[in-house]
C-alpha cells in the first residue's frame, strides 16, 4: 500500500467489518459515495469498480447516493475497492445496510405493492360495475347481475383486505391513543361499505358498493405513497451523514507504538496522529507538525486555517497539509461538535410540534362526518323506515363523505410544488416545509457562505503593479489553495512570465524562480514580512516577494452573492422583515448590511446567541425563516420555524435545514417562498372543492338517493378536480417562463 | 350470455398477469433508483451489463 493511498483513506473505519458474504461465496459491501451527483459520476463509479480484477457486480443508486459491490474475496480486498474509488476522486464510506435506510424503504415498497393490488382490483371491479350499471337500464337479468356481483366480491374482498391495511393499522393506532385522524373515517367507510355490499350480494339486491371501496383505496394510496416518497428522500440524505463520521483515531502510546482506538475512548492527555486528508478525531492542541486545516464543517469558512504547534484544533475539521500529532484536550462528548449537536437537539425539542393542515382538517372533518351518518340513521328510523334501510342510507353518507379528495388535496400539491422547486434548484427536505415556509413573516440570514459566496476575491488589484499581478498569478496557478485560485482568476488575462522550479510549501506558500531570482508568494512569515511593511489584515492576505525587494500585499475579501441585493429587495417587497445574524466581526457585518440594505444586524453572535435571538422573535409572535450554512448555524436552523440552507453548506446544516438551494444565486429563496405561498392557496382551494362536492352529495345521501353510480361519479370527479387544480401550480410557471422568453 | 363464463375469467387473468408483472418488477428493484434509471439511458455504449437483479435487487 503506497503512502499516498493510505492518506486518502479515512482512518479507523475498517471496511472488512461491513463485508457480508452472499450465497455464492462472494463478498458484498454497501458504500455511501458522497460526491455522486450525475450520470457521469454514476458511470465512472460503476466503471472503476467493474474494472477491478475480481469484481462481479457493481450497481450504483443515484437516488440514495449508494453503491452495492460484490466481488471474489480470494482476488480482492475490501480496502482495495475503497482505494480504487478514492483514486478516482470519490470518497466512499462503508455502511451496514441492516442499520441504515431499511425502514422507509420497506414502507414505500409495501405501499407500492398495496397500490398495485388496489389498482388491479379497481380496474376490474369497475369493468364489472359498468356492465351492471348499463344492465340496470337495459335487459340484464337477475342471474347475470348476481353473477357479476359475486365476481366483484371475489376481486374486491381480498384486495381490500390487503390494500386497506395501511389505513386500518393507522386508524387502529389513532383509536387506541383515543385520538382522531383522517384514517378513521376512511377505514370505517371502507369496512362498512364492503360489509354492506357483501350482505347485499347475498340477498341479491340491486346495488353493491365494491367499486366505491376499491377506487377509494386506490386514490388514497396514491396520496399516501407520494407522501412517504417525499419523506424518504430527505431521510436517506441524513442517514448517509451518519456513515461519514470518523469513528476511530490513531493513538500514539507512551512507548511510541501506534494503535487504533474508538473516538469515544479518547481521554484528555492522549496523543493521536492525524494523517493528511483525515478528519481530526477530537478537540485538542497540536504537539508537533505544521499544516492547514479545513474548518468549513465548523465555521463555513472556505479558506483553510494555518496551524502550527500549540494551536488548538476542533473535532470534525479536516487536516489538509501534513501529518499532525495532537494532544487531546477534551473528551468526545465535550467536543465543540458534540456541543453543537446537543444545542441542535435542545432546539428540536423546543420547536413547537407543528400540526399539518391535513391533520387539522381531519380533526374537524372526522367527527362531523360520523355525527352526520348517525343523524341520518336516527332520522330515517324516527321517520318509520325499516332499520336495514336506515342503516343503508347512513352507510352511503359515510361512503360519499369519505375524504378521498381531502386525502389527495395536500400530497398532490406537495408533489407538484416539490417538482417545480427541484427544477429551480431547490430541494424540499421536510414534508411540511412548504406549509411552514408559507407562514413565515421574518427572514434571518447568516453572513459568510449565505449572503456571501464564502469564496475570497482580490480587492486591491488596482493598487498593484501589473507586472507583480502577472507574476503572482503565474505562481498561484500552481496551487489549489482558495486564495491562490482567487488570484489566478483575477490575473488570468495577464501575460504570465515563464517560471522555473515552482514548488509549494503546504500551509506556507509557493516558491519559484524567474531567471535565477527566487520569488515567494505566501503568508507573511513565508515572504519574510515584518511589522514595518504594514498592518496585518486578518487571515485573508498573500504576500509576494521578489528577491529582496519590498513585499507586495494582496488583500482578499469574501464577495456577496451576485443577486443578494435584489433578493433582499424582493423579499422586503413581499412583506418580510429581514435580519442579519453573523458570527463574524462587526466591521465586516456592518459593511455588508449597509451594502445590501439590511437595517437590523448583529455581529459576533455565537450559536447560543443566535438561538436566543430566534426565541426572542418567536416570543414576539413572529414566524422566522432562518437561512444559514455553517455548522455554527445548525442549531439556529433547527430552532427556527422553517430553515433554508445553500447546497455548499456544512453537511450538518443541510441535515438540519428544511430546504436546500443550489447554485451561486439567492433567487431560489424567492422562488421557494412564492411556490410555498401558492401551494398553501391551492391546498385551501382543494379543501374548498372537496367540501363543495360534499355540500351537493351529502344531502343526496341523507335523502337516500345515492346509488353506487352516483357515489362513483362524485368520488372520481372530486378527486380529478382536486388533482387538476393542483397541477395549475405548474401552469403558472410555464406562463411566467413564456412571458420571460417573449 | 354463456360466453361470459369464458370472457370474465379471461379478463381477470389478463389483469392478474399485469399485477404479477408489476409485483415482479417491484421485487426486482426496478423502482429503487428512478433518478439513476433516467440518467442511465444516456449511456451510449451498448455493452451488456453484468448486473442481474440480485436478492431483491436491493442496491443499497
Amino acid at each position: 500500500m503506497s503512502e499516498a493511498a493510505t492518506a486518502q483513506e479515512r482512518p479507523g473505519i475498517d471496511p472488512d467489518l461491513f463485508v457480508r458474504r452472499t450465497e455464492e461465496g462472494l463478498a458484498r459491501l454497501d458504500l455511501v459515495v458522497a460526491g455522486m451527483h450525475c450520470a457521469g459520476c454514476l458511470r465512472k463509479v460503476e466503471g472503476v469498480l467493474k474494472g477491478l480484477n475480481g469484481v462481479e457486480y457493481a450497481r450504483a443508486n443515484l437516488s440514495t447516493k449508494r453503491v452495492a459491490v460484490r466481488w471474489d474475496p480470494a482476488r480482492l480486498k475490501a480496502s482495495a475497492v475503497i482505494r480504487a474509488l478514492a483514486d478516482t476522486g470519490f470518497t466512499a464510506v462503508p455502511f451496514d445496510p441492516k442499520l441504515i435506510g431499511t425502514l422507509d424503504d420497506r414502507e414505500s415498497r409495501s405501499l407500492l405493492k398495496a397500490l398495485g393490488v388496489a389498482g388491479f382490483a379497481a380496474a376490474n371491479v369497475m369493468l364489472v360495475s359498468v356492465s351492471v350499471w348499463s344492465g340496470l337500464v337495459s335487459d340484464m337479468d337477475e342471474t347475470t347481475r348476481s353473477f357479476f356481483h359475486w365476481v366483484s366480491a371475489l376481486i374486491a374482498l381480498p384486495a381490500i383486505a390487503y390494500a386497506g391495511q395501511p389505513f386500518f393499522r393507522s386508524a387502529l393506532k389513532a383509536l387506541r391513543a383515543k385520538s382522531m385522524n383522517m384514517d378513521v373515517p376512511i377505514a370505517l367507510a371502507v369496512i362498512l361499505a364492503t360489509t354492506m355490499s357483501l350482505v347485499q350480494t347475498m340477498v341479491n339486491a340491486r346495488h353493491v358498493y365494491f367499486d366505491a371501496s376499491v377506487t377509494l383505496l386506490f386514490f388514497l394510496l396514491i396520496g399516501r405513497y407520494l407522501d412517504v416518497q417525499a419523506r424518504a428522500r430527505a431521510c436517506s440524505a441524513a442517514e448517509n451523514l451518519l456513515g461519514l463520521r470518523a469513528t476511530a483515531a490513531t493513538l500514539i502510546a507512551p512507548d511510541g507504538t501506534h494503535k487504533s482506538i474508538a473516538v469515544e475512548n479518547l481521554e484528555p492527555g492522549m496523543k493521536v496522529l492525524v494523517v493528511a486528508g483525515a478528519r481530526i478525531p477530537a478537540d485538542g492542541e497540536i504537539v508537533t507538525g505544521t499544516s492547514e486545516i479545513d474548518t468549513s464543517l465548523v465555521t463555513g469558512e472556505s479558506v483553510p486555517e494555518q496551524v502550527k504547534a500549540g494551536a488548538s484544533v476542533f473535532a470534525g475539521t479536516l487536516n489538509l497539509g501534513a501529518p499532525l500529532v495532537i494532544r487531546v484536550t477534551k473528551r468526545d462528548d465535550d467536543s465543540l461538535l458534540a456541543e453543537i449537536v446537543r444545542l441542535m437537539e435542545t432546539a428540536e425539542q423546543g420547536r413547537a410540534r407543528y400540526v399539518r393542515i391535513a391533520d387539522r382538517a381531519a380533526r374537524i372533518y372526522s367527527p362531523a362526518v360520523h355525527i352526520m351518518a348517525l343523524a341520518t340513521l336516527l332520522l330515517w328510523f324516527a321517520l318509520g323506515a325499516h332499520w336495514e334501510t336506515s342503516l343503508t342510507y347512513a352507510i352511503s353518507v359515510l361512503i360519499i363523505t369519505c375524504p378521498c379528495a381531502l386525502g389527495l388535496a395536500v400530497p398532490v400539491v406537495q408533489v407538484v410544488a416539490t417538482g417545480r422547486l427541484l427544477r429551480q434548484g431547490v430541494l424540499v427536505k421536510a414534508a411540511d416545509g412548504l406549509e411552514r415556509l408559507a407562514q413565515a413573516d421574518t427572514i434571518v440570514f447568516d453572513k459568510t457562505g449565505t449572503l456571501t459566496l464564502g469564496r475570497p476575491r482580490l480587492v486591491n488589484g488596482d493598487e498593484i503593479a501589473r507586472a507583480d499581478l502577472a507574476l503572482a498569478a503565474a505562481i498561484a496557478a500552481a496551487s489549489r489553495h482558495p486564495l491562490a485560485l482567487a488570484l489566478t482568476a483575477h490575473g488570468q488575462t495577464l501575460p504570465h512570465p515563464l517560471l522555473d522550479d515552482i514548488h509549494e510549501e503546504p500551509g506556507m506558500g509557493l516558491e519559484a524562480r524567474l531567471g535565477g531570482e527566487p520569488i515567494r508568494l505566501g503568508n507573511a512569515d513565508y515572504a519574510g514580512v515584518n511589522a514595518t511593511h504594514g498592518q496585518g489584515h486578518g487571515g485573508s492576505e498573500l504576500w509576494l516577494r521578489r528577491g529582496s525587494d519590498e513585499p507586495v500585499r494582496f488583500r482578499f475579501e469574501d464577495t456577496p452573492r451576485p443577486d443578494a441585493r435584489d433578493v433582499i429587495a424582493a423579499l422586503k417587497a413581499r412583506g418580510f422583515a429581514i435580519e442579519l445574524l453573523s458570527g463574524d466581526r462587526e466591521p465586516a457585518v456592518k459593511r455588508l448590511a449597509g451594502e445590501l440594505g439590511i437595517a437590523n444586524w448583529r455581529a459576533a453572535a455565537r450559536p447560543a446567541a443566535k438561538i436566543a435571538r430566534l426565541e426572542e422573535l418567536a416570543a414576539e409572535g413572529r414566524k422566522v425563516a432562518m437561512i444559514g450554512d455553517g455548522l455554527n448555524d445548525a442549531p439556529a436552523l433547527r430552532a427556527a420555524h422553517v430553515s433554508l440552507s445553500p447546497a455548499d453548506a456544512a453537511d450538518v446544516s443541510q441535515t438540519a435545514a428544511d430546504f436546500i438551494f443550489q447554485g451561486a444565486k439567492l433567487a431560489p429563496i424567492v422562488e421557494a417562498v412564492d411556490v410555498a405561498r401558492k401551494s398553501r392557496r391551492l391546498v385551501f382551494q382543494n379543501f374548498g372543492l372537496a367540501l363543495a362536492y360534499n355540500a351537493v352529495a351529502v344531502p343526496l345521501a341523507v335523502a337516500g338517493f345515492v346509488t353506487p353510480l352516483v357515489a362513483a361519479i362524485a368520488m372520481s370527479s372530486s378527486s380529478i378536480t382536486v388533482t387538476l387544480n393542483s397541477l395549475r401550480l405548474n401552469l403558472a410557471q410555464r406562463r411566467a417562463l413564456s412571458r420571460k422568453a417573449s | 350470455m354463456n360466453i361470459l363464463i369464458f370472457l370474465v375469467p379471461a379478463a381477470l387473468l389478463l389483469g392478474l398477469l399485469g399485477l404479477v408483472a408489476f409485483l415482479w418488477s417491484l421485487k426486482a428493484g426496478q423502482y429503487d433508483d428512478l433518478e439513476g434509471a433516467a440518467e442511465r439511458i444516456l449511456y451510449d455504449d451498448d455493452k451488456p451489463d453484468n448486473d442481474e437483479p440480485d436478492d431483491g435487487g436491493r442496491s443499497g
